[in-house]
C-alpha cells in the first residue's frame, strides 16, 4: 500500500462529510485521516483526505468521488509539491525531576507548552506525521498520559492554487 | 430545461396525447410550461412544488399520500398532472421507472415520510443500479421536529444517499423551484440516475413566492458528453484492424437513445454484435450479426464470441460480474475499447486499453466518422473467418429447451408463444429469476424500450408495477408483465391500481410453485435440497397438495382484472389471444409450468466463461480451430 493525499474541494453544505465517508466504506476504501475544514472561499470547504491505496483502486476512488455532485474539485498532493502538515496536543507525565527532559524534548521539536500543571505538561506541536512520530516516540518512556491528534491538512507548494488563474491539475475526470 | 434532452420528440407528443386521452385534460407541454412560468407570489410551498411540476413538464406522479406530505396533496387535487394512487410505495417507485424506461422521460413518485420514504429505498436501489431517470419526492417531518424521532420521522437523504445520484433535504419554500429543476437535470442527463428531494411539512405549508425558471446551481456537476476525438479515432484504427471484433452493447446505448447510430456502427464494421440484459432491444434481434445476450445465460455464440475476441467495443456497459463471469479469465486476448458517459465505469472491472467518456449517441455518431475514414484509406478487415467460427458455434448450440419429462407444461413454450403472439410491438416487463431470463432469451426484440427488467439489482416484484408505468406512459401499446409466482406476490397489490386507474396491463404469472432460479441453484449445487423454495400448499412429505394457494384466477379477479388459466400446451395460443382481445381491463393469465425446467445455457457464479454449459452436463467444444 502507498500514502496518498487527495485535496478536495466541496460545497460548503450540510451533508457533504457524510457522503464522502460514506464513498469510502460502502467501496471499501481505507480512509487513514480526514480533515475538513473552510476555505478563502465561504461557499467552499475543503476535505484532505490521506489513503492507503495502490494507484488503480485509487483511480477508482477519485473517479467516485468526482461523480459525488458537491464535489467541486481534486488534486493529489505529491510529498515533495505540498506542504503536510498534522497538529498534536500531548500530555505528558512531568513531575519536577523529570520536568525538564521533557521541555528540552519540547525544544527540540519545536513543540509549544500549552498547559502546565505539577503533574503534567501538555504540548503543542505541528510537523509532519514523521515528525509527530518522532516526537511521541521520545515522549513514550516519559509517561503519555493522553493526546489528540489532527488529520493532514496539505496546500500544494509553489503559486497555483486549486481555484482561480493558474489553478493545479485536477486529478483525471476522464481515464 | 423541461425533459431528458435524449428524449425523441416523437415519443414525447405520444406520451402527452396519451396522458390527455387517460385524463380528458386536452393539454400541450408548452402551453403548461408558459403558464407554470408565470411568477406568481404569496403561495405555499406546497403550490410551489406543484408548479415546479408543471413547469418541467411532469405529466403522471405515482404515489400516496400520508400526513407529512398531505400539503403538497392539496394543490395536485386541482392540477393537470395526474396522479396515481397505488398500493405501495415500492410500486409507485417500479411505476416511476417503468414509465421512465418506455418513454425515455423522468418517472415521478411521491411518499410521505418515515415509512412511506423507506418503501421507496427498493425502487431508488433499482433505478440506481440500471441508471433510470426518476424523481422521488417525499415529505419529511417539520423542520423543528427533525432528530427527535418524531412520529413517522425517518431520516431518508441519509438512508438514500448510497442509492440515489444525489439527494435534497430543502430547507426552505424559496428553494423549492430550484431543487426541484436542479433534481429533474441531475436525474435525466449525464449518467442518468434516481434523484430524491426530501421536503419537510412546514416548508409545504409556508408562504413563498414561485419563479420560474430557477437558477439551477451545481458547480461540480459537469457530465462529459462530447468524446474525445483523438481516442475516437484510436478506436476506430483498433476496430479497423481487429480479426476477432465483438460489439458489446449495453444499456448506456437505450439511455442514450443511440440505437440508430449503433445500427449504422454496425453495418459498417460488420462485426459482431451482442446486447446485455440491460440492452436487449437496442439492436434487432432479427440481424444476423446478433448473437444474443451475453453473461452467466447468454447464448453459447454470445459468451465464446467475447472469450475468443482481439477487440471488444464495450458501448454503455459496464463489464458486470453477470456477464465477465470470473474476471481474470475473461476475454483474455481482447484489446477493450470501452465507451461510457460515467467515466468511473472506466477500467473499474477490465482495464480499457482505449477509454473514451462521452454520451453513447455522440460517441458512436463519430466512430462511425473516424471508421469511415479508416476505410477509405484502405483499411477494411477481412472478417470472414471468424463469421465462419461465429456460426459454427451458433448452429451447434442454438438456444433451446427440451419439454419437460414430466410432461407438464414448458416455461420456455409459453414465454416463446407469447413473444411470437403479442410480437415486437409490445412492451414487455418482467420480475427477476428464470422466467426473466427465458424472457430476455426466447422472445424476439426488434425495437429499443419494448424490454423493460430489473438487471443491476435484480428486485423480485418489478414486472407488475413496471407493466403500470409503462402502459401509463405508451397508452397505445400492449404492455405484458412476464412474471414468477414468486415475485408476483410480492407487488401484485398493484393491479388494484390498474384496475381502478384504468391502466390495463397483462400479466402472465409463469406459476411453478417454487422460487425457480433458487431452486434450480439446489438442484445444481445443493444436491437437490430444497430448502424453503416451495410456495405451494404441501403434504407433510413436501409433495403439491392439490389446492391453489393463492389461486391466481381468483386474485387476479379479486383485484378487479379478467383471470385466466393455462395449463396445456394446446391451450397456449388461444389463452394468450384472448388476453390480447381484453382492452378494458387488466388480465392475469396463471401458467401452471413445471417446476424443474431449467435456465441454460448457464456459466455458474464465478467460473470462468472458457466453463459455459450449453446444457446441464453439456460443456461445448471449441477446440483449438482458433481463427
Amino acid at each position: 500500500m502507498s500514502r496518498h493525499t487527495l485535496s478536495v474541494l466541496v460545497e460548503n453544505k450540510s451533508g457533504v462529510l457524510a457522503r464522502v465517508s460514506a464513498l469510502f466504506s460502502r467501496r471499501g476504501f481505507n480512509i487513514e485521516s480526514l480533515a475538513v475544514g473552510p476555505t478563502e472561499n465561504p461557499d467552499l470547504s475543503r476535505m484532505t483526505i490521506v489513503v492507503d491505496a495502490e494507484s488503480q483502486p485509487l483511480e477508482q476512488i477519485t473517479k467516485q468521488l468526482n461523480k459525488l455532485i458537491e464535489i467541486i474539485k481534486i488534486v493529489e498532493l505529491d510529498g515533495e509539491a505540498a506542504v503536510q502538515r498534522e497538529l498534536l496536543l500531548v500530555k505528558v507525565r512531568a513531575p519536577m525531576a523529570e520536568r525538564t527532559q521533557v521541555l528540552q524534548t519540547a525544544e527540540l521539536f519545536r513543540a509549544r507548552v500549552v498547559d502546565v500543571n505539577p503533574d503534567t505538561v501538555t504540548l503543542e506541536a505541528t510537523g509532519t506525521p514523521d515528525k509527530l512520530q518522532a516526537l511521541l516516540a521520545v515522549l513514550a518512556p516519559l509517561g503519555i498520559k493522553e493526546m489528540a491528534q489532527s488529520g493532514t491538512v496539505a496546500l500544494g507548494r509553489g503559486p497555483r492554487a486549486m481555484s482561480g488563474a493558474g489553478t493545479l491539475r485536477p486529478v483525471e475526470r476522464t481515464a | 430545461m423541461t425533459t431528458t434532452p435524449n428524449e425523441a420528440p416523437d415519443s414525447e407528443a405520444a406520451t402527452r396525447e396519451a396522458a390527455a386521452a387517460l385524463t380528458g385534460v386536452e393539454t400541450t407541454a408548452r402551453s403548461v410550461a408558459e403558464a407554470a412560468a408565470q411568477p406568481v407570489a404569496g403561495i405555499t410551498g406546497a403550490q410551489s412544488l406543484v408548479r415546479s411540476l408543471e413547469a418541467v413538464g411532469v405529466d403522471v406522479v405515482f404515489g400516496i399520500p400520508g400526513g407529512a406530505i398531505l400539503p403538497a396533496y392539496d394543490p395536485l387535487f386541482d392540477s393537470h398532472v395526474r396522479h396515481v394512487l397505488v398500493r405501495h410505495e415500492q410500486g409507485a417507485g417500479h411505476a416511476a421507472t417503468g414509465y421512465a424506461q418506455a418513454t425515455g422521460r423522468v418517472g415521478v413518485c411521491m411518499a410521505t415520510s418515515g415509512p412511506g420514504a423507506t418503501n421507496l429505498v427498493t425502487p431508488l436501489a433499482d433505478a440506481y443500479m440500471d441508471s433510470v431517470p426518476i424523481v422521488a419526492i417525499t415529505g419529511q417531518v417539520p423542520s423543528a421536529a427533525i432528530g427527535t424521532d418524531a412520529f413517522q420521522e425517518a431520516d431518508i437523504r441519509g438512508i438514500t444517499m448510497p442509492v440515489t445520484k444525489h439527494n435534497f433535504l430543502v430547507t426552505s419554500a424559496a428553494e423549492i423551484p430550484q431543487r426541484i429543476a436542479e433534481a429533474f437535470h441531475l436525474a435525466s442527463t449525464g449518467r442518468p440516475g434516481p434523484v430524491l428531494v426530501d421536503i419537510p411539512k412546514d416548508v409545504l405549508q409556508a408562504t413563498t413566492d414561485f419563479t420560474w425558471p430557477p437558477r439551477l446551481d451545481l458547480p461540480g456537476y459537469k457530465p462529459t458528453t462530447r468524446p474525445h476525438g483523438k481516442q475516437v479515432r484510436e478506436a476506430a484504427a483498433l476496430v479497423a484492424g481487429a480479426r476477432r471484433p465483438v460489439l458489446y452493447v449495453g444499456g448506456g446505448v437505450l439511455k442514450a437513445q443511440a440505437t440508430e447510430e449503433l445500427a449504422a456502427l454496425a453495418a459498417l464494421t460488420g462485426a459482431p454484435v451482442v446486447t446485455t440484459l440491460m440492452a436487449r432491444g437496442a439492436f434487432p434481434d432479427s440481424s444476423p450479426q446478433h448473437l444474443g445476450m451475453p453473461g452467466m445465460h447468454g447464448t453459447v455464440a454470445a459468451v465464446t464470441a467475447l472469450q475468443k475476441a482481439d477487440l471488444i467495443v464495450a458501448l454503455g456497459a459496464r463489464f458486470d460480474d453477470r456477464v465477465t463471469g470470473q474476471l481474470s479469465s475473461f476475454a483474455p486476448e481482447a484489446l477493450v475499447v470501452h465507451a461510457d458517459i460515467d467515466p468511473a465505469e472506466i477500467g473499474k472491472n477490465r482495464k480499457a486499453d482505449v477509454p473514451i467518456v462521452g454520451d453513447a449517441k455522440e460517441t458512436i455518431a463519430q466512430l462511425v466518422e473516424a471508421l469511415r475514414a479508416e476505410h477509405e484509406a484502405g483499411r477494411t478487415p477481412d472478417l470472414a473467418a471468424w463469421w465462419a467460427q461465429l456460426e459454427d458455434w451458433r448452429e451447434r448450440y442454438p438456444l433451446g429447451y427440451d419439454w419437460p419429462e414430466d410432461g407438464e407444461l414448458s416455461p420456455q413454450y409459453v414465454i416463446e408463444r407469447l413473444g411470437a403472439i403479442a410480437g415486437p410491438e409490445a412492451i414487455y416487463t418482467s420480475g427477476v429469476g428464470q422466467h426473466q431470463m427465458w424472457a430476455a432469451q426466447f422472445i424476439s426484440y426488434e425495437k429499443p424500450g419494448t424490454w423493460l427488467n430489473s438487471g443491476g439489482l435484480g428486485t423480485m416484484g418489478y414486472a407488475v408495477p413496471a407493466a403500470m408505468g409503462a402502459k401509463y406512459g405508451c397508452p397505445e401499446t400492449t404492455v405484458w408483465a412476464i412474471d414468477g409466482d414468486g415475485c408476483f406476490q410480492m407487488t401484485n397489490q398493484e393491479l388494484a391500481t390498474c384496475a381502478i386507474e384504468g391502466i390495463p396491463v397483462k400479466v402472465a404469472v409463469i406459476n411453478n410453485g417454487n422460487l425457480g432460479m433458487v431452486r434450480q441453484w439446489q438442484t445444481l449445487f445443493y444436491e437437490g435440497r430444497y430448502s424453503n423454495t416451495k410456495l405451494h400448499a404441501r403434504n407433510a412429505d413436501g409433495t403439491p397438495k392439490p389446492v391453489r394457494i393463492p389461486d391466481f384466477v381468483a386474485l387476479a379477479e379479486a383485484l378487479g382484472c379478467v383471470g385466466l388459466r393455462c395449463e396445456t400446451k394446446e391451450e397456449v395460443d388461444a389463452v394468450i389471444q384472448k388476453a390480447m382481445e381484453i382492452d378494458d381491463a387488466p388480465v392475469v393469465i396463471d401458467f401452471v409450468v413445471g417446476a424443474d425446467a431449467q435456465v441454460w445455457p448457464m456459466v455458474a457464479a464465478g467460473a470462468s466463461n472458457d466453463d459455459i454449459l450449453a446444457a446441464r452436463d453439456l460443456r461445448p467444444v471449441f477446440g483449438d480451430g482458433q481463427v
